[in-house]
């Protein structure tokens, strides 16, 4: 067998299956021995069960002899990151106070995916509860970034984005609360996609900050990432934050434009002139705004003059809601409980012995912040500045049809480089507003830095504008100057 | 004085740390809600909060009755249970322990 596996995407696997060039336990056993060589390096998964992913491939090649696929899709392999539950599996967020939880229900996505024969292929490891973006903050392992096992492969969803760039998986699901979406993809030279903020529904997601989480796709291209998109949005009743069908299929047409004349870029002049932007990062988007424009796509200059605002308000926002998420971690109904003298005790020291350091500083500031006599001068303050930010993007976008940042202001960083807490959070600054403003933002593999790691560019678009963003990103990606990102490991 | 008091909130936050964690968080939590002082520069008395992206209400769903999760499914992940059907909980009123 001829096929690399290493750059399968799901469309062309679909290919495969339905000519009868591969079946679907011939492809989970590659991705399987491919994990098995790789993981002991990588570290992406926190699961992977040989005999249930090989019982769901047995399924699908069975559907398939008797003409009874679920889609185009049936038999594919998809790794879901360790917050969204899967009936049966563990759903431990990474943290030590849901290690031996078991889900007694699908989350939406993963029903949806079910639907459509999707085999769901292990749990990838990710920062405590979604908190953090280096992956390091898992209470199990620390995941590698293919590209050097002595970088971090980003965050939260770093088990994802890692995985997909290593190829052990075709794709995984990710979460995006500030950027764990898109950061990781960028950092691991694969696509992360955030749509639009109750596009897809969040039932079964383990909810860190509700009024910014989303799930979606991390895949090794764009037309993969439409194709899952397609596959997870809509109006669901369990989830009364989730936005009404639309009826757009995202995976057709993508190739519909073939050039950019009449598409407006917009550059904000705030982003390119942060301190602590690397030179090879700044040096990669100009390169690729070439790309841009030789396909015919004007750049004009924009202002998102609140962005430098944006880390300050969401770490408000975001602890905030954190801190009343997590409140019910308890010990009582669920997860692991310590016993003590008295309920108080129980409350403290199981949520003491079971939280990481990064959730206790969250729960802290959301805390504190919710706290009387400081609400308003920073909760309320925070949503106030929320509201400024999404001006900021609905006067933009009376200027361009996208708007173009750096996904990253540097590229993968080393294990425990960012040991400041600050310093950490301000990995995000450019990923942040996106979730704020709640409009959509992918993240393109665009070049390699001079030190041989992957840069990626992030668009943002406005709020249900997911058809336009993925054409543009798509004709982008068949034009970038570097054709395939596969690390060398 | 301070601006957090970080043993007050990790009580009101029911978290127990350490004498040693209690203090590098106090430090980590003055440089972040310094940095988050920066919002201080904004006037937004005259701006409206944003609590949701997405402003929908009334979300409501159609009123038909469900199958609910079973029991012993909903139980499984419970710490402790009274013989299967009920959660065992520690107990609420001083004085009240278990006999």
């Amino acid at each position: 067998m001829s096929i690399r596996i290493e750059n399968l995407t799901i469309h062309e696997s679909a290919r495969l299956l339905e000519g009868k060039k591969i079946s679907s336990v011939e492809l989970c056993k590659a991705y399987l021995e491919r994990a098995k060589n790789l993981e002991p390096k990588v570290k992406a998964f926190l699961k992977l069960n040989e005999e249930e992913i090989l019982s769901q491939a047995q399924a699908s090649d069975r559907r398939r002899a008797e003409s009874k696929k679920l889609s185009p899709y049936d038999g594919i392999p998809v790794a879901v990151k360790d917050n969204i539950t899967v009936k049966g599996q563990t759903c431990t967020c990474a943290s030590k106070i849901l290690q031996k939880v078991v889900s007694p229900y699908d989350a939406t996505v993963i029903r949806k995916l079910k639907g459509k024969g999707f085999v769901l292929f292990g749990r990838t490891n990710m920062d405590e509860f979604a908190m953090g973006s280096s992956c390091e903050n898992s209470a199990y392992q620390k995941t590698a970034n293919p590209w050097n096992v002595g970088c971090v492969p980003g965050g939260s969803s770093g088990g994802s984005a890692a995985s997909v760039a290593a190829g052990e998986v075709t794709a995984a699901l990710g979460s995006d609360t500030g950027g764990s979406i898109r950061q990781p993809a960028s950092l691991c030279g694969v696509v992360g996609f955030k749509p639009t903020y109750g596009r897809i529904s969040r039932y079964g997601l383990i909810a860190f900050a509700s009024s910014l989480d989303q799930i979606g796709p991390i895949t090794r291209d764009v037309e993969d990432a439409a194709i899952l998109t397609d596959v997870m949005y809509g109006r669901d009743s369990k989830d009364a934050t989730s936005l009404p069908d639309t009826n757009e299929k995202f995976s057709e047409g993508l190739d519909s434009l073939k050039d950019l004349k009449g598409i407006k870029i917009g550059l904000p002049k705030e982003c390119f002139e942060i301190e602590g932007l690397d030179t090879g990062v700044r040096k990669s988007m100009e390169k690729s705004i070439e790309v841009f424009k030789s396909l015919g796509a004007e750049m004009v200059q924009v202002s998102l003059p609140h962005s430098k605002y944006a880390v300050a308000t969401y770490y408000v926002i975001a602890t905030a809601e954190a801190s009343a998420n997590l409140a019910r971690f308890d010990g009582i109904r669920y997860g692991n409980r310590v016993k003590a003298d008295s309920l108080l005790e129980t409350y403290l020291e199981t949520r003491g012995a079971g939280f990481g350091d990064e959730v206790k500083r969250r729960i802290i500031l959301g805390t504190f912040v919710l706290s009387s006599g400081y609400y308003d001068a920073y909760y309320t303050k925070g949503q106030k500045v929320r509201t400024l930010i999404r001006r900021d993007f609905q006067e933009a976008y009376k200027k361009c049809d996208v708007i173009l940042t750096p996904v990253s202001p540097t590229t993968a960083f080393k294990f425990g480089e960012k040991s400041d807490p600050l310093q950490m959070y301000l990995a995000d600054i450019f990923t942040i507003s996106t979730n704020l403003a709640g409009n959509c933002g992918i993240s393109v593999p665009a070049d390699i830095h001079a030190n041989g790691l992957p840069v990626g560019l992030q668009l943002v678009g406005p709020d249900m504008g997911e058809k336009q963003l993925l054409r543009i990103s798509h004709i982008f990606e068949k034009n970038r100057a570097i054709k395939e990102f596969i690390p060398g490991i | 004085m301070k601006i957090i008091d970080v043993k007050y909130v990790a009580a009101l936050a029911r978290l127990e740390l350490d004498s040693e964690k209690e203090e590098r968080l106090q430090k980590e939590m003055e440089t972040i809600l310094n940095y988050v002082d920066s919002l201080s520069e904004l006037d937004v008395s005259s701006i409206e909060p944003t609590a949701h992206a997405v402003q929908m209400t009334n979300v409501l769903r159609d009123d038909i009755s469900e199958i609910p999760f079973p029991r012993e499914e909903m139980l499984a992940n419970a710490p402790e249970t009274v013989g299967g059907e009920l959660i065992k909980v520690p107990a609420v009123i001083p004085g009240e322990e278990e006999n």
